[in-house]
């Protein structure tokens, strides 16, 4: 070995890419990380298999309801990722539970796993700034998530064609890539919520345990707990007294909507079923004169969904911008 | 490492470095008139409190090019947020901190792009290769691919991990692991290089070949390098002056030769005596603390060893009374101070905390 294996490298440290320094270093490192690792294989493998037999199932529902009635659904390519079968719930169904996961997986060790194993004061000791850290991360993880959830619409809606038969009108390939953006959202909301456990716990498992927690009381619990909560503030004493039912209905629905996966499951709903025109209760008077079961334009149903977009974004910012911040503000060696 | 050439050994001597006849290399031979190497890291009244405790008290450091500095305390003497201010990684509550000129709370990257940092207990990427580890590092500091692949095999071949840079890190010794973070802090070719505890947990030859590594590496590439301890009988053998750091203060600094003369300074005379048959020591301490000059003695009949304290060097009195009745006098010769002492001297009751003011006499001048 010669002295001159130690020597200095003379050539200048040239910007390897445009943007922040390191920023895209991270990405690359932890999307290399994320596409090798276990966990996304796992869920990957979990979120296809079960993606893709609920649409052989719907699709073979929708083939023989088709044959029996010879009329055409105008939306029946829709009705591919929304039927679900007395066995197998539909395609959105898993979507909606288990796309949480991926975002929960993906994220939950993102601080904390690098603290722990001791590389994170390296990684701090370099020539970036903080938070491309943690900016790397998140884009590494919404890469991820959103190339995974493409995919598997592309695949179902591969082998919807494939079954049915019946090719999508324009229509409905806009209201799909909505449904597709909006989960990619809703996806990156748990992305961030994880990364903001892993930025203020010590433990990865608090953390994941944490993340898995606030995932099982929205998916499960919240609705439960929100129509208690509207019972005891506008209790029904009357079912006959439409003010009262409407004054349950109305703080059943708004507290429900400071849960995502509510917002979500009546987003997606508006998106790929036309015919949905209210997310809340609708009088007789109201659906005078409106011809029953036509479908909303794709317009109207963005207008009717828009808040829920908003809002899902939000609480995405609201949820990272909390992460980048305590993650800022800590000192290296906290812990 | 049978990569490292094996003309350069450390001995132990601490002035070792200046007898090698590269003084331009040498801030130990300032006393000769040299012009003085630029200061590379200068700390002025550097305070950092953490709610009521005081980690870091008025610290004045001045660490030059090309020298080897050991910072040396026991654990929680304020060492590691020492460094990190350094690095910009922790803001001090007062004072300033300049390394390589600039100030590393507002400029981070300046300086981070030209230290190099091993934390204690350095970490990496288990699943990753050794190899994969430092090209991501280099990566981070933006080196082009090419010249990060160049420059990751030739400091794998330096630190002896060309044969294990394919496998996982999982699989690495922890003496390798030290040995990769080595190369690590490497990648960025940096001015200068702080190691916190780098010889922590490996047995003594990993030490060795890290220490020669460190020190090759401040000889050949002109690093100034900053090694935090608290094992002061590592680390001495490599560095030119130490700092000792106790309860958040430097208390001394200097060569260890310097350190051992000033903790002389302030001592009374002691003269160590040894006597045989060892039984003999409790008679030999009775004759000889009747001597004029004498303040005290201690005797170890266990060892036959004797410590006498006394105002002037009374050496020759002592061989006659010891003969003149009949004890055999086997070793004679006067106390000098080593790095015992001086361990035991700056770093007793040293557990972070309430502190005291420095042991007198021994405050930097």
């Amino acid at each position: 070995m010669s002295s001159a294996s130690l020597s200095r490298a003379h050539a200048q440290p040239k910007a390897w890419t445009a943007g922040p320094p390191g920023l895209w270093a991270v990405y690359r490192k932890e999307l290399a990380d994320h596409v090798g690792g276990w966990r996304f294989l796992v869920l990957a493998v979990l979120v296809l298999v079960s993606g893709l037999a609920s649409t052989y199932v719907a699709a073979r529902t929708l083939s023989e309801t088709l044959a029996a009635a010879g009329e055409l659904d105008p939306f029946i390519f829709l009705r591919v990722y929304t039927t679900g079968s007395a066995s197998l719930p539909p395609f959105t169904f898993f979507v909606a539970v288990l796309a949480p996961l991926l975002g929960i997986a993906l994220g939950f060790d993102g601080i904390n796993g690098e603290r722990n194993r001791g590389t994170l004061s390296r990684l701090v000791s370099q020539p970036i700034h903080r938070d491309a850290i943690i900016n790397g991360k998140f884009l590494a993880g919404l890469a991820v998530i959103a190339i995974m959830l493409t995919a598997l619409m592309l695949l179902v809606g591969a082998l919807g064609l494939q079954l049915v038969g019946v090719a999508p009108t324009l229509e409905e390939l806009l209201r799909l890539a909505a449904f597709l953006a909006v989960s990619i959202i809703y996806v990156a909301f748990w992305l961030s919520l994880a990364l903001l456990c892993s930025t203020l716990l010590r433990q990865t498992v608090a953390s994941a345990l944490t993340a898995l927690a606030l995932w099982l009381f929205f998916s499960l619990f919240a609705g439960l707990l929100f129509g208690l909560i509207a019972d005891t503030v506008a209790p029904v004493t009357d079912p006959l007294d439409p003010e009262q039912v409407l004054r349950r209905t109305a703080w059943e629905t708004n507290l429900g909507r400071l849960s995502p996966t509510i917002l979500y499951e009546e987003a997606v709903q508006t998106l790929l079923n036309p015919q949905v025109r209210s997310l809340g209760p609708l009088l007789l008077e109201q659906v005078i004169g409106s011809v029953a079961g036509a479908p909303l334009p794709l317009g109207q149903s963005l207008l009717l969904v828009w808040p829920h977009l908003v809002a899902l974004l939000a609480l995405t910012i609201v949820c990272f911008a909390a992460a980048y911040i305590a993650f800022m503000r800590q000192e290296i060696r906290a812990w | 490492m049978s990569t490292l050439p094996s003309e350069q050994t450390v001995s132990g001597a601490p002035a070792q470095p200046a007898e090698q006849g590269r003084a331009v290399e040498q801030p130990a031979t300032l006393a000769n008139g040299q012009a003085r190497p630029p200061a590379v890291i200068e700390a002025r009244g550097l305070c950092k409190r953490y709610g009521q405790h005081w980690a870091v008290r008025d610290l004045d450091l001045v660490i030059h090019e090309g020298e080897i500095f050991g910072l040396l305390g026991p654990n929680g003497a304020g060492k590691t947020t020492t460094i990190l201010m350094l690095l910009g990684l922790t803001d001090p509550t007062a004072g300033t901190v300049r390394v390589l000129g600039h100030d590393p709370w507002r400029e981070p990257l300046a300086v981070k792009a030209s230290v190099g940092y091993l934390p204690e207990n350095v970490g990496f990427y288990d699943d990753m290769t050794g190899r994969q580890n430092l090209m991501y590092t280099a990566r981070l500091n933006g080196l082009p691919e090419a010249v990060a692949k160049e420059r990751v095999q030739s400091l794998l071949e330096a630190v002896g991990l060309a044969h294990a840079a394919d496998r996982p890190v999982r699989v690495y010794s922890r003496g390798m692991r030290q040995r990769l973070g080595l190369a690590d802090v490497l990648v960025k070719s940096p001015r200068v290089v702080i190691l916190d505890e780098p010889t922590l947990g490996i047995d003594p030859a990993g030490i060795r070949e890290i220490l020669d590594l460190i020190a090759r590496l401040a000889r050949e590439e002109r690093v100034t390098i900053l090694i935090s301890s608290h094992l002061l009988h590592q680390v001495q053998q490599i560095c030119h002056r130490v700092g000792i750091f106790v309860g958040g203060r430097l208390i001394a600094h200097g060569s260890v030769a310097e350190l051992s003369q000033k903790l002389a300074g302030g001592a009374p005379l002691v003269v160590d005596v040894e006597v045989e048959p060892k039984e003999d020591a409790r008679r030999a301490r009775d004759l000889l603390a009747g001597l004029e000059g004498v303040s005290s003695v201690d005797a170890d009949p266990k060892t036959g060893r004797l410590q006498v304290s006394c105002s002037r060097d009374v050496r020759a009195k002592i061989a006659r009374t010891l003969l003149e009745h009949g004890v055999d006098l086997v070793g004679l010769g006067l106390h000098t101070y080593g790095l015992d002492d001086i361990y035991h001297r700056y770093f007793q009751g040293g557990d972070a905390g309430e502190q005291r003011e420095p042991v007198a006499g021994a405050r930097p001048a």
